[in-house]
This record gives structure tokens, sequence and C-alpha cells, in this order.
């Protein structure tokens, strides 16, 4: 041990490592690693340890640590030992606490100090301890602590310090990209250095910075492409020489990032031509590091603006590999042709054999590559066999991630490339059968609407094959044991949408498979829902053809057991169940009409059928609807009170500015009650407060009840755009029976029903890209029309029920700004600061409130105090009351250079010609703000809902201008 | 980026682990667990290349390399290169074989905290910043004698004033 220097340890620790070693069982370690905790936490709080004795201890703690056990009672003297002068002693101390701590231990700031300490020390092996620390330690607070000495180091006269400086500088940009944003031309500067290491180095940030945005860095494509020429001419010193190449972990990095800033930019890759041409020529073809660079220059040549020539060269490359006995290259050369025949597809004919046989290989990864690699090359004339092939893996294998993977890609091939309709119903029943509790749901949603919806052909007699042959193979199927969750919801709803349709089954089977799976899985809520609203399908379509029911006597028990049931999604469809079975035909065709799962269900969002309603209940006397804009003035009387203890906080107006928006909304039901209960729910977004204010929508409770439950009832994740006019349009049970399916994911919402399109649109994308790719790689064979045709339904379909969703509403959004008090013109809003633009349309209750005192002339409120406020020196009123704050002695300046315009000096006076121009739409402003003030100063709650009462019956719109008046003048103020 | 080090012998007991990303201490013995087992159910002769997806999470890519008792893991992500960070097991290798002479399992054991130097020589917060070995001696050698140097003036006053006051 004594050879090596300061390294050194003590018998003890050899001991230890030793028994460890020598352990039986994980039993008897822990008992060995448990005993030598008892020992250190002893040993390591006595008084007076010797320092060589202290740094051996951290060290087992260290160790003891990376068995997994718990040194942290030990930390703290980590800590102290790198505020230790002695180096080897700092060294291990910094070498505990790195491995120890993260960034946000309470430790942490016992160390800073030492650090930034520790930079400035002019041993460098020291500067080097910290850095090292710092990459580890330091945060996104204590950042500026220590940036500026990093900064200095970055021209340290040893490389080794350079180097890790540019490092240390690069992870704080990771952690915190804002706090060295003005920091990143540094990274650029050392690119310059002059030696190649720390260059090298500097590759590694810029690479990521590239990543990120590749078009700051376009101008040095040049100076990247002359370093890598200079690095493959053998222009640096042997000593960079690795394996005989030279510096070849740097011309890595230099060819990716090529890869990126030649990526789609022409000019940039002809740039580039020559010197990949060079490397393909010299590389050293028989070492690993060499076949490194080369699998590097084909990454780059496949992600560049392509060159036939080196493609030519990388296809060569590619050959060699996958014909080389190296399952590492053989591994890189499949990575590598995945690459390439994104470009030139016909390269992967010649290697067909070669691809085959690393599909065999024992490994597994090699094989989990070239599935990859067949996934990227099928097309619906290999469909069959890949998605086999694929299928027999994914039994195989016990790994539930890759198991997953697979399973959605086989999915994904045979919905695009599915050679025939019994094959894919085959596929997906493999599929479901072998993994179905690990595939997203939404496979199984996709499945049944492609049942649903047949193949994208109108061709109404092939989707009824589809369907047929789904039913026989679902209750083929169902005679097997322990199905997933999934797999059986997909089976009972194609049974009970489709079981009896092409009448080879009779009621009864369909029935009683129904009802056996229901009893199989009765600990499965979600199968049973999906079970029972199946078995209400098949006897609706029973009694809508005119067929007389006979219920199973199971069905009924089942029923019965349900209508108890402790969940109450179950209990209600056992009561539907029961309902609808008691219609006559007429009625039940109504509500469940066969085969409409697909059909669009018109909502009409304007309840335009409760018109006569309306106009009945307002000749007998009732209140006309007010829209949620004339309201809001009003309203946020109400809301006054509840504003109340919100005053101290006047001074830091940040939020308080947002509150009262949201409670607009919230208390559009309660339109003309003066209630003040309602807490204010805060809202910050603006833009959908205009998106909602559909007002019908959110009107009545019962009608918006009823409306979402509508709504959530529309089947829009199997819709199609419907061609046939509508089968049903305002009845809600309608609704909710075609929707067998989507019901049962619970209640949507919907907004949440516009989100799930909105998520699914990016997968439909994507197989649109797929498809482009696959027909321009192998020549658009015939089967390939059929992809289009489904991709297309798919995004058409969900277009299309966006689009609809968001047509009533943005009509209604313009008429609602059409009767909407104009907003205050937009150069006021720039008298503000910029940054609060976003609080216009929030309302400040004060201002409200001083606009209806106005209206309203309450004289209650123009007391004695009125000719005090009435003089010009509003501001020295205002500056006696301490929890106005500073908001408010804004206001009172703008106010008297109102009332007054030659008091210029106060900050407010500038917005003076605006405030005049605005201050002509209210009646006389400067009175209610000296009201606002005087009911402010007294404290006069009590009277404020007397006004409230008083206001409410009439003076509406003159409320509202004050009130909008008052807003420009909050904005003006802030 | 490089997201972890791992060096642990043939019966699964970590020999070294050094993670550049922080992980509570439980998690790091579940990936070291995670790790162990995926490696000791792969053949001989097959690449060195692993799927770490599924237990380092997404965009994760794992080589080892097997010498004798033990197996040297790196984990990186898509900035790196397979066959160049094979190379970079070799380099710290080499390294460590030159530093300590025919390396063997218990050299790295018993200079578990020289290990970690020449380590942090390499990778400087999950950045490569050097990939010669002679380059990393050089570093390593320095900071050993300048260490046994602080290391002699620092200890023998101590224990010579320590004994002085007795």
């Amino acid at each position: 041990m004594g050879s090596q220097g300061g390294f050194y340890q003590s018998k003890e620790f050899l001991d230890l490592v030793k028994s460890i070693g020598e352990a039986r069982s994980k039993a008897e370690e822990d008992r060995i690693v448990l005993h030598e905790i008892d020992t250190l936490k002893r040993r390591i709080s006595e008084p007076d340890i010797p320092k060589r004795k202290m740094k051996e201890y951290i060290i087992r703690l260290v160790y003891i640590e990376m068995l997994g056990h718990d040194a942290s009672f030990g930390y703290i003297h980590a800590v102290k030992m790198t505020h230790d002068d002695s180096l080897l002693v700092k060294r291990t101390g910094y070498l505990a606490v790195t491995l120890f701590l993260n960034e946000d231990h309470d430790l942490i700031i016992l160390i800073v100090n030492t650090i930034q300490k520790d930079l400035k020390s002019d041993n460098y092996l020291v500067v080097c301890a910290a850095l090292n620390a710092v990459c580890k330690l330091i945060n996104e607070e204590t950042i500026p602590a220590v940036l500026p000495q990093v900064v200095e180091l970055l021209a340290h006269p040893k490389e080794a310090v350079r180097k890790k400086a540019i490092m240390a500088l690069h992870r704080f940009y990771q952690k915190s990209p804002s706090s060295v944003s003005h920091l990143i031309s540094n990274f650029r500067k050392r690119l310059c250095d002059n030696d190649p290491g720390v260059m090298g180095a500097t590759l590694c940030p810029l690479f990521d910075l590239i990543t990120l945005d590749v078009n700051s860095y376009k101008d040095l494509v040049n100076s990247f492409v002359s370093i890598l020429k200079q690095v493959a001419e053998r222009r640096l010193s042997k000593a960079y020489d690795y394996h005989q190449m030279p510096a070849p972990f740097i011309q890595i990095k230099l060819l990716k990032i090529l890869a990126l800033l030649g990526s789609g930019d022409k000019q940039a890759s002809e740039n580039m031509y020559t010197v990949l041409g060079d490397i393909f020529r010299k590389c050293d073809s028989s070492s690993n590091i060499g076949n490194a660079v080369f699998y590097e220059c084909i990454c780059c040549v496949s992600s560049i603006y392509p060159n036939p020539r080196l493609l030519d060269s990388a296809a060569d490359v590619i050959s060699r590999f996958l014909k080389s006995d190296s399952h590492n290259l053989k591994y890189m050369g499949i990575d590598a042709l995945g690459r390439l025949i994104k470009i030139s597809p016909e390269i992967a004919e010649q290697h067909q054999l070669a691809v085959i046989d690393c599909l065999e290989d024992p490994d597994d990864t090699l094989k989990r590559k070239t599935f990859e690699l067949l996934y990227k090359m099928t097309k619906s004339t290999n469909v069959d066999v890949i998605v086999d092939r694929m299928i027999d893996y994914m039994i195989s294998i016990n790994d539930n991630h890759y198991k997953t993977e697979i399973a959605s890609r086989c999915v994904e091939l045979a919905e695009q490339f599915a050679p025939s309709n019994q094959w894919f119903i085959q596929t997906m029943n493999k599929v479901f059968e072998h993994a179905g509790d690990l595939v997203n749901i939404k496979v199984a949603h996709n499945l049944m609407r492609l049942i649903a919806e047949g193949f994208g052909e109108d061709d109404d007699n092939a989707d009824s094959k589809l369907r047929s042959s789904a039913v026989e193979s679902y209750l083929r199927i169902l005679g097997e044991p322990n199905l997933p969750s999934v797999f059986l919801q997909v089976i009972c709803w194609v049974l009970g949408e489709y079981g009896t349709a092409d009448g080879m089954f009779s009621a009864s089977d369909i029935t009683g498979k129904l009802c056996d799976v229901a009893e199989a899985y009765s600990s499965d809520e979600t199968v049973k829902a999906y079970a029972v609203t199946a078995l209400m399908k098949t006897y609706a379509f029973e009694i809508a053809a005119g067929r007389k029911v006979d219920m199973l006597p199971e069905c009924q028990s089942l029923m019965e057991e349900l209508l108890a049931s402790h969940s109450t999604d179950l209990q209600q469809r056992a009561y539907e169940l029961q309902a609808v079975i008691g219609l006559d035909a007429h009625a039940v065709e109504g509500i469940m009409p066969s085969d409409a799962s697909c059909e669009d269900i018109e909502v009409d969002k304007g309840l335009s059928f409760l018109n006569g309603y309306i106009q009945e209940a307002i000749e007998k006397g009732a209140q006309p609807y007010i829209s949620e804009n004339e309201r809001s003035g009003v309203l946020n009387m109400g809301n006054f009170r509840n504003q109340d203890h919100h005053e101290p906080s006047h001074g830091l107006r940040f939020e308080a500015y947002e509150l009262p928006k949201p409670v607009v909304q919230s208390r559009i039901p309660q339109a003309l009650l003066p209630s003040t209960e309602i807490v204010p729910v805060p809202e910050p977004m603006y833009p959908r407060e205009t998106y909602q204010t559909p007002v019908p929508s959110n009107s009545s409770s019962a009608g918006s009840a009823e409306l979402k439950l509508r709504l959530d009832g529309v089947q829009k994740k199997w819709g199609r755009p419907t061609y046939t006019p509508e089968t049903s349009t305002s009845s809600s049970t309608s609704q909710k029976t075609v929707n067998g399916a989507a019901q049962v994911e619970g209640a949507t919402t919907l907004n949440s029903t516009r989100e799930t399109y909105a998520s699914r649109k990016p997968q439909v994308e994507i197989s649109h890209e797929k498809q482009k790719l696959a027909a321009s790689l192998f020549g658009g064979s015939s089967k390939l029309e059929k992809r289009p045709a489904t991709g297309h339904k798919v995004s058409k379909a969900s277009s299309h029920v966006v689009e609809k969703s968001h047509v009533p509403k943005s009509s209604k959004e313009v008429a609602s700004e059409k009767t909407a008090p104009a907003q205050p013109p937009p150069d006021l809003l720039d008298l503000g600061e910029p940054t609060d633009t976003s609080t216009v349309p929030s309302l400040d209750p004060f201002r409200q409130l001083e606009g209806l005192l106005d209206t309203t002339q309450v004289a209650s409120a123009a007391n004695g105090a009125t000719a005090a406020s009435r003089s010009p020196d509003v501001t020295a009123l205002y500056a006696d009351t301490p929890p106005v704050g500073i908001h408010n002695m804004g206001d009172a300046d703008l106010l008297s250079g109102l009332s007054n315009p030659s008091v210029t000096n106060m900050p407010g006076a500038t917005a003076k010609p605006q405030l005049t121009q605005s201050s002509g739409k209210g009646p006389n402003p400067k009175d209610s703000l000296e009201k606002d003030a005087l009911v402010r100063q007294m404290d006069m709650c009590g009277q404020r809902d007397c006004h409230i009462n008083m206001i409410q019956p009439y003076g509406i719109g003159g409320g509202l201008k004050i009130q909008e008046r008052a807003e420009t003048l909050v904005l003006c103020s802030i | 980026m490089i997201k972890a080090v791992m060096v642990m012998n043939t019966q699964g007991k970590t020999r070294l682990a050094k993670f550049y990303e922080y992980l509570p201490v439980e998690k790091q013995q579940e990936l070291l667990r995670g790790v162990f087992a995926v490696l000791c159910s792969r053949a001989e002769n097959v690449s060195n290349f692993i799927d770490a997806e599924s237990i380092f999470g997404p965009d994760s890519r794992l080589v080892y390399k097997h010498f004798a008792t033990l197996y040297f893991v790196f984990v990186f992500d898509s900035s790196e290169n397979e066959l160049a960070v094979l190379d970079l097991i070799q380099v710290f290798v080499e390294t460590l074989d030159r530093c300590f002479k025919n390396v063997c399992e218990l050299d790295v054991v018993f200079n578990y905290s020289k290990v970690h130097t020449i380590l942090d020589e390499m990778i400087f917060g999950g950045q490569v910043v050097e990939t010669s070995s002679s380059e990393i001696m050089k570093a390593v050698e320095e900071i050993s004698k300048l260490e046994a140097a602080s290391n002699a003036i620092t200890l023998i006053p101590k224990s010579a004033s320590g004994w002085r006051s007795r």
C-alpha cells in the first residue's frame, strides 16, 4: 500500500472490505455493515481525531453508502474536511461531499464559502477539486456566488483548469440557462483555445447549445469543418492519438455537431462534403474507435443534405458492419441502416439476409435493434411477416417495458398496413391476449373505432363482414381464462354493438356470454360496466326489431345485483337497463339506434329549444337574461366585501387584480342575487374567459348538467365526419346510449374532450408522415392506398369534431364582444407597465364601488368629509390612510391630476391627457373617486350592502361605464 | 452526457458507483441491482450494448465491458456514441492498469479514492474531458505527489505539536 503514495488505507478498512467480500449472504453483509456503522458513529464523534484517521473514516462512510446504507450521520464531518488546509484531506472531503450530497441539501450552505475560497487558490489542484464540487453541488440559487470565479478561471494558465471551468459553466447552463445566458459567448471563445484538449472539451457544451438552437450557430459551420479537417489530417500532436487515430473523440463530437448544423441546410452541408469524404477514405476500419468514427460519419451523412457519393460510402461501411462477426458492429450496422433507409430505401434490399440473421441472433440487444429497423421498413407487402415475428418475440419476453413498446408497435403497424380485415382482427386479438394489460387504453378504443367504422371504404358489406368475423372470434376467445381487462372491454363493446347484427347469433347467445363475463370478472368494475351496457344494447336492438325479449335468469340476477351495487356507475347502468327493457319499440329505437356509435350528435349549445319557455317566463315577469359582460360591473359589487380583507396587501398588487375576474364567471347563475358568499376562485388565464363567454352553456344548473351529459355522450372517440343526416339531435338519453364505450371512461366535459382530441392529433400526423415515407421509400404499392384512408379518416374525424365544438363558440364570442361595452382603447393600456396588460380585464372592487356610488348618487357617502375631499390637495387626504398603500397613492395622484391640472409634480400626472380623455366616458369620475376615498377612510362597510341593494335594480349601464374607466385608471396608476 | 459509471463484480457486488445526476441512495441501489440483473443474463460473445430505457428511463443507453471478475458499466444518453464509449471504458481500464500495475478487483476496492480521482480526470460533470490515458496518469501522479507532500507537511507538524503538548 505504501507504494501508492497518499492513498493510505488502514488495516481496519482492509478488514472491512475483506469481510464484506467474503460475506456469503446479503444478510451477513448487512450485519457487518451495520456493525461498522455503529463503530463509525461512535468513533467519528470523538474529539481530537487525527486528520488521517478522520479521512479514513470518511472513506469508510463513502464505501458504506455505496453499499446502500445510510451514512448521513457523517455528512457534516465530510463537509468539515473540505475546510482543511491539507490537500489530501480537502480532496477526500470534496470527494465525499460530491458523493453524499445533492445540490439542495441543507449542508451545501456550509460548503459554498469554502468553494469560493478554493476557486481562488493558487494551487490548481485545489481549484480543480473545488470545480468538481461546483459541478455537483451548486444549484440555481448558489450559482451567482461562484459564477465570477468560474468565469475568471476560463483564462487560467493551466489547461486542466480551463477545461473544468468550461464544464462547470456548462453545468450551470444545464441547471439554469438564464443565469449564464450572458456568458455563452465564452464557449465560442474557448473553441479557439490554443490547447486542443480545451477546444475538445468546449465541444460538449456547444453540442448541447446547438441541439437547442441550430440557427444561431450556423456561422460556426466553417470553423467546425476546418477543425475537423485539421484533426483528420493529423495536425494535432501525437499525444492526441488514440489507437493510431488522430483525436477520435474530438472527431466524433465534431461529426455530431455537423450533423445537427447540416440537417436540412443544403449550403452548410455542401461545406462538409469534402471533409466527410476524406474521413471515409482515411479512417482506420480495423480498430473499434475507427469504426466509431465511421458510424458517426454515417449518422452525419444521413442527417445532412444528401450527397450520393457520400451515401454510397456510407452504404459500403454499413455492409461491412453487417458482415462483421462482431455483434457490436452488427448492432451499429443495423442502427446505421435504419438511419440510411430514410434517404435511400433501396439499400435495405441488399442486406435482407444479414438483417434476418440479426433477427435470429441470440443477442437480445441486437434483436431489439433489428425489430426497430423492421418497424421502420414495414410496408403492406411484408407487414404480416414482420408483425407475426414481433408478436412471437413479444410473447417470449418478460420485460414489461419492452413488451409494451413492441405491442404498441404491432398495433400501429397492423392498423396501418393490415392486408385484410380478418388478419387485422386476428392480430389485434393476439396482441390483446398476450399484452392486453400493457397496451394503452387508446389502442383498445382505436380497435373499437375501426370495427365500428370499417376500413374506410364505403363498402358496407365488407364492414359487416369484418364485424361478424370479430364477433365470431370474440365469442370463441371468451372461452379462454384470464383475459386482460382491456381486451374484455373491447369484446363486450363489440358484442353489444354487433353481436346480433348479422343474425348468426341469437340475443340469448350473446347475453348469456355477456353475463358470463360479468360474473367471471366480477372484481373488475369497468368490464362489468361494459358488459351491462352491452346487455342493454342487445336487448334494445331486440326490442327495436320487434322481437319479444325474454331476459335470461342469470341476466336478471346480474341486474338485480347491480341495482344494489356500491358503484354508482354500475347502479345507474343497471337502472337504465331495467328502464330500457320496459319501453316500447319506438322509444327504444329513439334512444338506442342500432350501429349508430359513429354518428355525431349535434348539440344545440344555444339551447334554442328553450326559447319558448324563456319567452313564457319573461311574459310572466321574470328578469331577462343579462349577458356576462353587462353584468360584471354589478356582480363585483356583491363581491366587494370579500375583497375587503385583501386591502392590507394593496401595497403589493401583483395578484390582487387577478382575483375579481373569475368571480364574474362563477356567479353567473346568481346573476341578480346580491349575495356575497361566493368566494372568488382565482383563474389567471384571461383568454379562456373569452372562450367561455357563451353564457347559455353555463346558465341554468339543470340545463348545464344535461348538456354536459350530452357532450360526454357524443361519441367523438369514434366519431366520423357525418355525411349522413343526424339521427338524433337533442334527446340526451339517446346520446347516452349511443356511446356505450365512451361513457365508461367517466365524465368528460367539453374541455377534456377537446383535449383528448388535441392529444390524439399528433399521433395521426406521425402516421401520416410514415405513410408518406413508406410511399416514397418503397414506391407506392397497391395496398398502400389503404393507409392514407385510415389516417385521413381519423384526422378528418377529429378535426371535424374540434371544429364543431369551436364554431358556435367563436360566433358567440363575436356576438358577446359586440354587445359588451367597448374595451379600454389600447393606447390607454400602454400607459401602464407593459407587463400589466394581462390584468386588463381584472376589476378593482373599489373602482367599481366608485362607479356605483357615483351613478346612484348615494347621499350617505357624501357626508361631511366631502368638502375636504373636494379640495385640490386630495393626496393629503390619502396620505393619512395607511392601509390604502402605494397603489392608492398613485390613484390619488391621478385624481389630483384630473381635478387640478396644475398639480404636475406627481408621477401620475404624465397620464393626464389619456385620463381626461377617458374620463369623458363616465359621469364625473372625480366625485366618485373622492367618495370612494371617503368610504374607505371611514370604513363604511356597513353601508356598502345597502348601496349594492340600491344599485342593482337600476343603473347597470352607468355603473359599467364608470367601472371601465376606473379600470383604466387602475392601469395608469400601477 | 454520461449519466452514471458503475463497476461491479460478477457476483453483483458494487465496486464503484458514480452518478452524475443526484439520485437518492435507495434509487442508486435499485439501479445497480437492475443493471446487474440484466448483465448476468447476457450470454458471452454478444454485443456490449444494452437497451437501458427500462431501467434508466427514456434516452439512455448502456455499454458494459467485462474484464476478469469485473463489469465496467457506463450509462449515457444519445449525445454519446456507443462504440466510442466502449473505448472510453478501455481508456479507463488501461489507466487503472497503468496506475496499479496489472489491476485486479482488489486494487479497485482498496484504492477507492484513487479510482475516483482517475474517473474525475476523465469525466467531469457528466462530460468526457480527457481520453488519453497517459494524460490522466500524469494528472493523477501529480495529485498523488502533492497529496503526499501536503500529507507530510501537515501531518508531521501536527503530530509533533501533539507530541510536544503532551
